[in-house]
């Protein structure tokens, strides 16, 4: 009993701490409205999305410094009034020109890299912005996120114990049975009744054993399947389809490919002209990933929370040698060992650039629904037979194409086809692909 | 024409009743049996085995299915990105950087390929035609890059040291000598280098006690001295032989490597009839040369006569009579030359190559009097800068105890000099040495400071090869060891801060360029301007001792004659010797004597017998080794000059003059380079006075010499009518049915031409549709210089396999280029005319030395690679269709599908396919660059490295051909005529492959095809080749 008053005791504490707590919460936010001239918060976030977040975020030095509570701290620290952030904000270059000492200050501190000027921003579209600046963080609601897991766990336990539930009865049921059959059999020594011996057949496997047709029959049965299973068998070595190994960095074709809608070329650029498609430099990653250091809280799934995903992104600075605090290179780079997936042999010649860029082909055509694979596996077995099949059945992209222009006359004409295949202008001669 | 005229490739082929081991040669595409013996064994040995059939097909069930549970996990393979990718480099799509080779030996603006960023390949610039030619050791240079014996660092005694350290003491050593009497001397290479000549002498101003000797291994002393006692500069003259008609050249080789080479390319213009023209080579020599084998008409005669012979010359032209004794035959010679020159006057022009003031000097004389076209004397070739007199004293110096330091860039004296242990003598004396060198050679294992260079494709440079001829050299690949180049630490001593790429530029807006942009020249890799940049001032040049054209005329007349005398050259694959760790231009193939891995003494088959070094046709392919597989054997010679002696292995050389023998330079070395490469016998100590002809005794030796000779591999199987030729007078008088006849054969008992379609057993496949490629060769222009061979080794990874696979006729070579001696004898004649002689005895009568065709015979090249027939026989042969045909015209081969039955080898009239009896990469007992990682860095990564067991060959480059249309496909246009390229045809810098699209009329190929001098090999065998040779036109007119 006594554990229960303490935690009663603990919860009154509780209660009261968090009235305080947001008194003076919407006290100071009061405070601060009144201090930011009205202006809408809501307005301005939009505008500070579309014009400042790829430098600033509102709790985080990034390329500019944070800018939460930005004219309250100028104004306390500096004495800088709303006209000097206007001023900067437009035309942060003439300031710093013009000598005023916290703009050079400011310059220097961030390495001489000047901020872009913004003179198409109003005095509305400012007070808009500087009013989102001003908001509070949101506080994370507590209560359910902390409610949310507990709930998951429930529903496993529940799962757990109606199963043993289930095994305690059928076991339960099992025995009595088996007490019954034991009763009755007792009765029946009991009243003297005679339970009947069951009549001794020949046995099924006997019979089948002098049965020579059958015998022969399930003889070749037995051969035919056991090579038909040998054949599929050894037809799979080498080929790797489904092949999903386990990478450095979970890189995720989905978040990116997928919820984002980023071009596959966009990252494997070297596609259009090269053989290789290029698995892109962490150069390429860092063009977005400097300024997204964190998944939204919407990423997380089920199965990857978000801390697992900003593990990753953390990975991925790691290799680059990026430092997110003091946003600049360290120039320490530990370069990422992915594990290839597709891998055609040496003596097999593939070019991205003649499927991608001349047949106009989706990257998906091959390699599958990868804006759906969280994690990428190799979706086409990479058979020859599977080349040759693509080659027979798919139309040379002809259109725009200046080289194709008598070669494609001539040989419809040859062929008497409207359309030629990759096969009819040669896509199975051997040398094509091996050299 | 061609029909009675006979072709051999080696003088057994001569000998109708000896001829057996040929005949069997002829026959077998595998000279070998497989030793099936040596694992069945015999029948007791299998009985006494305690293994039982049943036993066998156990294991052999076990491991089958051992090897194949095995094989069903695949490995995980990595990949790597960068991790910040450079701008300009896509993984797949080769960079081009133009830059500059100027090793000292070998001086060529190239253009050079990049994948990933290593340097994969040498091409030719084609905007720099006059910076010298690209040649086999030039297109195998970049493979030196990947030399895994390369010095890693700089060393002091042979301990690692750092750059810091190198310096630091260098600088301290050399101002302490400042006080002394004691001179600093800088040895160096020809750099031809305007900024590196700036450069040293900025330091000869910090210390005025350096002085700089510039020294060439192979010296063209002789000739710039005459050079620069008429002309006033260190240098040699240049020559333009596409304006020449007439071209008398005395045992001046200048299709090799006679002052500096890249001569061909303007030679083989002028070799191609064109309005019944072509310009007349009248060569006289020793040594059988690629230039003496490509003249019209060939003289061989001893050195000393050769002299005498450009006195006489000399003596016609001026009109003055000048003595000197020579044989009647040659005393003809020398005046239907002189008439022939007179005759053409200003389109004629006369070069040699005797290392003598008098002769350079009276050669210039005859140019000017002839008013030479194709002479050149304004502009100066600046590739061989070395003063002999000027070593010679350095080396005295030495001895005598007066030099303090010695630093040496680019030289390797302990190897090229002919008086080495005096200079390793001269070395200890020396309070400091310093190499600047890529290998732990000879002279470093010597040397206090070993300092690590560069190479050059590390480097940057400059170069002026001829007069306004500029090259700049760039990297095209960080270092890959710690190296600086020789021009850095230079630098750091004359205490300049800054690279040595700064220097360059700044020197170069200042002094060459004047305005010009230094951006396009780096991106061109060549600049020309009609001003020269000012030269280091060499030492004042004393030309009193260079007699007057009388008086040297009279001193050459009067050259005395010994018995022997030799004649020492640098093989066309090996140089001065520089490159010998590179094991393509160790496997290849001498243009004249097929030899690899080798040098050796070529001595004429009449002084063989009178020496004693002629196996007799019975001991010649011996019984009982292997050398039934035509492995070519010979005896050792002792060849003593000034008393030293050589112990060298002899080979019989067609066309060596009576009386004379050769050696190359370049071999035998023995220290920085891997124990495979050590290969041959060093010639230079025989070198006295860097004079390149001396009186030798030559007398046999025991022992027998293998060599691995590959002249006797692969023969046509005796069908005639492998080359085809005439004679310009022919040519131009008779239809082309007379001297380049349609071959014949019997259909139904009557004579039809072998292109009918009715002799034809195929159904002829529809072609004319896309790309038919064809390749053509033009026997004319072809000089035999093999850069093709080597630029098909670098493009395609073919393997290197070692010389005791090329004895066995195992060689991988894509394209061999197959040399045919000839005479206008049938071998019936030949041989009573043999017969004749020898009933003479001693007595010989010169015309009968000029009838016996291995005395003097034609030469003809024939490049041969895989005809990529149209109706190809290895393609029917093959059991698992691993050779098929393309639409194109290719020949294809898939590796992947080829299990190594070798029928298509059998089967082929052409003898080009190739089969890997062995592993050749990743395995230890073929220890060259496919070996380790390094070397493989060289490697094409797109084209197939094949494994054992596979049969391969040439493809066409259609790596090359795919691209080209690739890149049409991707920009959406059509190909542009002759944009397609192989290998062989963009290394040729004469222009005697050509290859091209058939079926676009605009190309040059499609002419070259339906040319009136286009034959098809061994047409008869009706297999329709799509490579096309033009018929050799030898120009006979004695005008």
């Amino acid at each position: 009993m006594s554990s229960i008053n303490t935690m009663k005791q603990k919860f009154n504490f509780y209660i009261l701490s968090k009235t305080l707590l947001s008194g003076l919460l919407f006290f100071s936010i009061i405070c601060t409205s009144l201090f930011a001239q009205e202006g809408d918060p809501v307005k301005g976030k939009s505008l500070f999305n579309a014009n400042c977040a790829a430098c600033h975020q509102l709790d985080k030095k990034m390329t500019g410094p944070a800018l939460r509570y930005v004219e309250t701290r100028l104004s306390e620290e500096e004495g800088l009034d709303r006209e000097w952030l206007n001023a900067w904000i437009r035309n942060s270059s003439a300031l710093i020109k013009s000598g005023d000492a916290y703009a050079n200050k400011i310059y220097a501190e961030y390495n001489g890299s000047a901020m872009t000027a913004f003179p198409q921003l109003s005095d509305e579209d400012l007070t808009n912005i500087l009013a989102y600046t001003a908001q509070d963080k949101a506080v994370p609601v507590a209560a359910v996120a902390a409610a949310a897991p507990g709930a998951q766990a429930e529903g496993g336990v529940s799962q757990e114990i109606v199963l043993g539930a289930l095994a305690i009865l059928f076991g339960l049921l099992a025995l009595g049975l088996f007490l019954v059959n034991k009763t009755l059999r007792r009765f029946a020594a009991a009243n003297n009744v005679e339970i009947a011996e069951a009549v001794k057949r020949k046995s099924l496997w006997k019979a089948f054993v002098n049965n020579q047709f059958l015998m022969l029959v399930v003889a070749i049965f037995f051969l035919l399947s056991s090579a038909y299973f040998m054949y599929g068998y050894l037809m799979q070595v080498g080929v790797d389809q489904g092949y999903q190994p386990i990478q450095p960095i979970h890189y995720s074709h989905k978040i990116h490919a997928g919820d984002n809608g980023i071009d596959c070329k966009y990252c494997h650029s070297s596609a259009r002209v090269s053989k290789h498609s290029g698995i892109p430099a962490l150069n390429v990653c860092m063009n977005c990933h400097k300024s997204i250091y964190e998944v939204a809280p919407s990423t997380a799934t089920e199965e990857y929370s978000k801390a697992f995903y900003d593990g990753e992104i953390q990975k991925l600075y790691d290799a680059v040698g990026w430092d997110d605090a003091e946003q600049k290179y360290t120039g320490k780079t530990k370069p990422v060992k992915w594990v290839r997936i597709h891998n055609l042999p040496d003596f097999a010649y593939f070019n991205h650039s003649q499927h991608v860029s001349v047949a106009g082909l989706e990257c998906q055509t091959c390699h599958g629904p990868v804006e759906e694979m969280e994690i990428m596996y190799q979706f086409s077995p990479l058979t020859m037979g599977w080349c040759i099949n693509c080659h027979r059945e798919t139309n040379v992209k002809v259109q725009d194409n200046d080289y194709y222009d008598k070669i494609h006359e001539a040989l419809t004409k040859k062929y008497g086809v409207e359309q030629l295949t990759a096969a009819q202008m040669g896509g199975l001669e051997c040398g094509k692909c091996h050299y | 024409m061609s029909s009675n005229k006979k072709y051999w490739k080696n003088a057994e082929e001569l000998n109708p009743t000896h001829s057996s081991a040929v005949e069997t040669l002829k026959q077998k595409e595998f000279t070998q049996e497989i030793p099936v013996d040596e694992f069945l064994g015999d029948k007791e040995t299998l009985d006494a085995s305690s293994t039982t059939r049943r036993d066998f097909l156990k294991y052999v069930g076990f491991s089958t299915a051992a090897a194949s549970l095995a094989a069903c996990e695949g490995p995980v393979i990595k990949s790597i990105p960068y991790v910040v990718q450079p701008e300009q480099i896509i993984p797949g799509v080769a960079n081009y950087y133009a830059t500059a080779i100027a090793n000292g030996y070998d001086f060529a603006s190239v253009l050079i390929k990049t994948r990933e960023g290593r340097p994969i390949k040498v091409e030719s610039n084609s905007l720099a035609k006059a910076n010298g030619g690209i040649n086999a050791r030039v297109q195998a240079s970049v493979l030196d890059l990947y030399d895994n014996q390369r010095v890693a660092g700089p060393q002091k005694e042979g301990q690692a040291i750092s750059w810091g350290e190198l310096t630091a003491e260098v600088s301290q050593k050399l101002e302490a000598l400042k006080e002394t009497d004691k001179s600093v001397v800088l040895l160096t290479q020809t750099f031809a280098s305007p900024s590196t000549s700036k450069l040293i002498s900025d330091l000869k101003q910090n210390y005025s006690n350096v002085s700089h000797v510039v020294y060439d291994a192979i010296s063209e002393s002789a000739a710039a001295d005459a050079y620069q006692n008429k002309y006033g500069q260190r240098g040699l003259a240049n020559y333009d032989f596409s304006k020449a008609q007439t071209i008398v050249s005395i045992g001046a080789d200048f299709l090799g490597d006679w002052q500096g080479g890249g001569f061909d390319a303007a030679y083989a213009q002028g070799r191609v009839p064109k309005n019944g023209k072509m310009s007349r080579h009248i060569q006289f020599e020793a040594n059988m040369s690629l230039s003496g084998a490509n003249a019209d008409k060939r003289v061989a005669l001893k050195p000393s006569q050769q002299k005498i012979a450009l006195a006489k010359l000399y003596g016609k032209i001026v009109g003055t009579a000048v003595g000197g004794e020579l044989p009647a035959h040659l005393e003809t010679a020398v005046n239907s030359a002189a008439s022939e020159l007179l005759k053409a006057g200003a389109n004629a022009v006369v070069l040699t190559g005797i290392q003598d003031v008098n002769a350079q000097s009276i050669v210039l004389a005859i140019n000017e009097k002839l008013g030479s076209k194709a002479f050149d004397p304004k502009t100066t070739i600046k590739t061989r800068q070395g003063n002999d007199k000027a070593v010679a004293q350095l080396v005295a110096d030495m001895t005598a105890g007066k030099v303090g330091a010695l630093l040496m860039a680019g030289v390797n004296p302990a190897y090229t000099l002919p008086n080495a242990s005096a200079f390793v003598e001269g070395l200890k004396q020396t309070d400091l040495s310093v190499t600047f060198t890529m290998k732990n050679d000879e002279t470093a294992a010597v040397s206090q400071y070993v300092a690590a260079t560069s190479h050059y494709l590390e480097s940057w440079g400059d170069l002026e090869t001829k007069t306004g001829h500029y090259g700049l050299m760039q990297p095209t690949i960080r270092p890959l060891f710690d190296t600086k180049q020789f021009q850095e630490v230079l630098l750091e001593l004359v205490g300049e801060s800054g690279t040595y790429h700064d220097y360059i530029k700044s020197y170069w807006k200042n002094t060459i360029l004047k305005g010009a942009s230094w951006n396009d020249s780096l991106h061109d890799g060549v600049y020309t301007s009609s001003n020269s940049a000012t030269v280091e001032t060499t030492a004042t040049f004393d030309g009193s001792s260079i007699l007057g054209l009388g008086a040297a005329a009279t001193t050459l007349a009067a050259t005395s004659t010994s018995e022997i005398e030799l004649t020492l050259y640098p093989k066309t694959g090996m140089g001065d010797g520089q490159q010998a760790n590179n094991p393509w231009l160790q496997e290849f193939p001498d243009p004249l004597t097929r030899t690899t891995w080798d040098n050796y003494l070529t001595v004429s088959e009449f002084d063989a017998k009178a020496l004693g070094f002629f196996l007799e046709t019975s001991t010649f392919f011996s019984e009982n080794s292997h050398d039934a597989d035509g492995g070519l054997n010979g005896k050792y010679a002792n060849v003593t000059v000034n008393g030293v002696t050589v112990k060298v292995p002899v080979i019989i050389q067609p066309g060596q003059a009576r009386g004379t023998v050769g050696m190359s330079f370049g071999y035998g070395r023995t220290q920085g380079l891997k124990a495979e490469m050590q290969t041959g016998v060093n010639a230079y100590p025989l070198y006295t006075d860097f004079n390149p002809v001396q009186t030798a005794t030559v007398e046999v030796t025991d022992g027998k010499h293998e060599f691995a000779c590959v002249q006797l591999h692969n023969t046509l199987m005796g069908r005639g009518d492998i080359i085809k030729e005439t004679t310009l007078e022919i040519f131009n008088t008779e239809s082309a049915a007379d001297w380049n006849p349609m071959t014949m054969v019997s259909l139904n008992h009557e004579e039809t031409p072998v292109n009918s379609p009715d002799v034809d057993l195929w159904d002829e496949f529809d072609r004319s549709i896309g790309h038919h490629f064809n390749l053509s060769i033009d026997l004319n222009s072809c000089t035999g210089c093999g850069a093709c061979v080597i630029a098909c080794h670098a493009e395609n990874n073919v393997p290197v396999v070692g010389k005791e696979e090329i004895r066995r006729s195992r060689d991988m070579h894509w394209l061999r280029i197959d040399r045919y001696y000839s005479s206008d004898d049938t071998f019936e004649d030949d041989n009573t005319t043999k017969d004749n002689i020898q009933g003479l005895g001693s007595s010989l009568s010169t015309f009968g030395e000029m009838e016996v065709p291995s005395e003097n015979p034609q030469v003809a090249f024939q490049p041969i690679m895989c005809q990529h027939c149209n109706h190809a026989p290895c393609e029917t042969v093959c059991p698992v269709a691993a050779s098929s045909h393309g639409r194109q015209g290719q020949n294809h081969m898939a590796y992947n599908r080829c299990v190594g039955t070798r029928y298509c080898a059998n089967n082929c009239p052409y003898k080009v396919r190739r089969f890997n009896w062995f592993l050749y990469n990743e395995n230890d007992e073929f220890d060259y660059h496919m070996n380790n990682d390094l070397g493989r860095m060289v490697v094409n990564p797109d084209v197939t490295v094949r494994s054992r067991g596979v049969m391969e060959k040439c493809s066409m480059c259609i790596q090359m051909t795919q691209k080209t249309i690739l890149d049409a496909k991707r920009d959406g246009r059509e190909v542009n005529p002759d944009e397609f390229k192989t290998a062989c045809s963009s290394a040729c810098d004469s222009g005697a492959i050509a290859f091209g699209d058939i079926n676009n009329k605009k190309s040059a190929i499609t002419e070259l095809k339906d040319d009136e001098r286009a034959y098809h090999l061994l047409d008869h065998v009706g297999t329709k080749p799509n490579v096309v040779y033009q018929v050799k036109v030898r120009n006979t007119n004695e005008a």
